[in-house]
């Protein structure tokens, strides 16, 4: 298990493989698809991403408080992700599900890694998230789509996209295209 | 009866039922040691024992809520009282604020709103509300074929379902958290399809098809599945698929679809005699 601490350093990411367990410890802010587009239509950031996380998530908050914190699809975002990790300095995206290829590409010219959340296990999560720092958005996308400043303490992932051009997905989707292929030919 | 439902929502939102805990438990026990489909299993077994103890959601979203309510209780569980029961669901942070208008794209508070919940009122005599709580990752996984399908060499047959249904499961990938469960119509129209694929949902995982040709087909179609290699999260392994369920409905001689309703492993359904 690599443990992963805010702020997220070049050479720190550039060590990770595709595989790896980490733990990711400090500030990250959730974003998905609200938080995606008004980035893509020109809209200001809250906050400085350089060296930072962002995560496809949607939590159930109540008060200041997390009860459900697991990751949203991330294929989604595909359009906008490239973009935002070469003009923002980001490191780590987290979520689930992978990203395309453009993303992957953007990962290895920047010196970013996708983190793969095991999907629905939110009350674990929200076990993860120690403090809720801050929320912007809130009132202009609901409280699904805010970007949410977390505290986080060792919330695990996998490396599932790593800075030097491997994704776990494209393997696996490989890979089942030919048993598909084999299963369904006449 | 408002307080009741809320606190049949929260229930629902936060337990996994036991016949879908069994498939999971069943599946971490099939998959290699020390491989990530074993790891991602356990998290999610895990997850659940968490979710149940604190009686927080299960998964963060908490889905589309579809009550099947016998038609008897109308007079008792009317649209209003759902209404009230989701808003107040809402308030006890058992639902994520999780309905967005669709033009203005502001947030729904709530969760209720004209369409929102979705209740069906049906004569089974079941005495029952039931309740399907069915995420967005999921639902966007949902497909419908047209028969034949030359691109992927589907006929009007069985076996042309079953290439479809693959076809389904190929496409989802782990984009609608795999391990899934599949919910299959046969014929209908298009919105019929899929109105019978999301009832088929509303099985108990463990039963068997009354139809023999219907459950042969559902043993097939979940042993082909498992062997696409997609896996637990789409990251590999032994585990795509919990359950196939298929129903059928007439269909127009001019049309054959087939309608799959992906159901992602956090399948929350509950039932409350009344």
């Amino acid at each position: 298990m690599k443990e992963l601490c805010y702020p997220f350093s070049e050479k720190a990411v550039r060590a990770l493989k595709a595989g790896d367990a980490v733990s990711v410890n400090g500030k990250i802010w959730t974003g998905r698809d609200r938080f995606h587009k008004h980035f893509a239509d020109g809209g200001a950031l809250p906050v400085d991403f350089r060296d930072g996380a962002l995560y496809h998530c949607g939590p159930v908050v109540v008060g200041m408080r997390v009860v459900a914190a697991g990751p949203t699809t991330s294929v989604r975002e595909n359009p906008y992700e490239p973009d935002f990790i070469a003009k923002t300095g980001l490191r780590l995206v987290i979520g689930k599900g992978g990203m395309d290829a453009r993303t992957l590409d953007a990962c290895r010219k920047h010196g970013a890694v996708y983190l793969q959340a095991v999907g629905g296990a939110a009350a674990l999560a929200a076990k993860c998230v120690k403090r809720v720092t801050n929320v912007y958005f809130l009132k202009e996308f609901g409280a699904a789509e805010a970007c949410w400043e977390f505290e986080m303490c060792d919330f695990r992932c996998v490396v599932a996209m790593d800075s030097h051009g491997k994704s776990l997905f494209e393997d696996v989707r490989k890979k089942s295209e030919e048993n598909w292929r084999r299963m369904t030919r006449p | 009866m408002i307080k009741r439902i809320a606190d049949f929502i929260g229930r629902t939102s936060s337990t996994l039922p036991d016949d879908a805990l069994n498939a999971l438990k069943a599946a971490y026990r099939r998959e290699a040691k020390g491989s990530s489909a074993k790891m991602i299993l356990a998290t999610i077994i895990e997850n659940a024992k968490v979710a149940a103890e604190a009686g927080t959601p299960l998964c963060q979203d908490t889905g589309t809520l579809t009550f099947i309510v016998d038609e008897r209780l109308r007079s008792k569980a009317t649209p209003a009282v759902f209404a009230k029961a989701v808003t107040l669901a809402t308030e006890r942070g058992c639902l994520r604020r999780n309905t967005i208008d669709s033009i203005s794209g502001a947030s729904i508070d709530t969760n209720a709103c004209p369409g929102a919940p979705v209740v069906h009122y049906v004569d089974n005599s079941s005495g029952a509300i039931r309740l399907l709580m069915k995420g967005g990752g999921s639902e966007n996984m949902s497909a419908q074929f047209s028969l034949p399908d030359a691109a992927i060499g589907a006929g009007r047959d069985l076996e042309g379902v079953r290439k479809a249904v693959l076809t389904a499961v190929q496409r989802a990938q782990g984009y609608g958290c795999a391990p899934g469960i599949l919910g299959v119509c046969i014929g209908g129209d298009r919105a019929s399809g899929y109105e019978e694929a999301k009832m088929q949902l509303f099985r108990n995982l463990a039963d068997v098809n009354q139809d023999a040709r219907l459950a042969k087909l559902e043993r097939r179609i979940l042993k082909d599945a498992n062997s696409l290699g997609i896996g637990p999260m789409g990251l590999g392994g032994k585990t795509t698929v919990l359950a196939v369920k298929i129903g059928a409905r007439p269909r127009l001689p001019a049309s054959f679809f087939v309608t799959v309703a992906y159901l992602c492993w956090a399948a929350r359904r509950g039932e409350m005699k009344v």
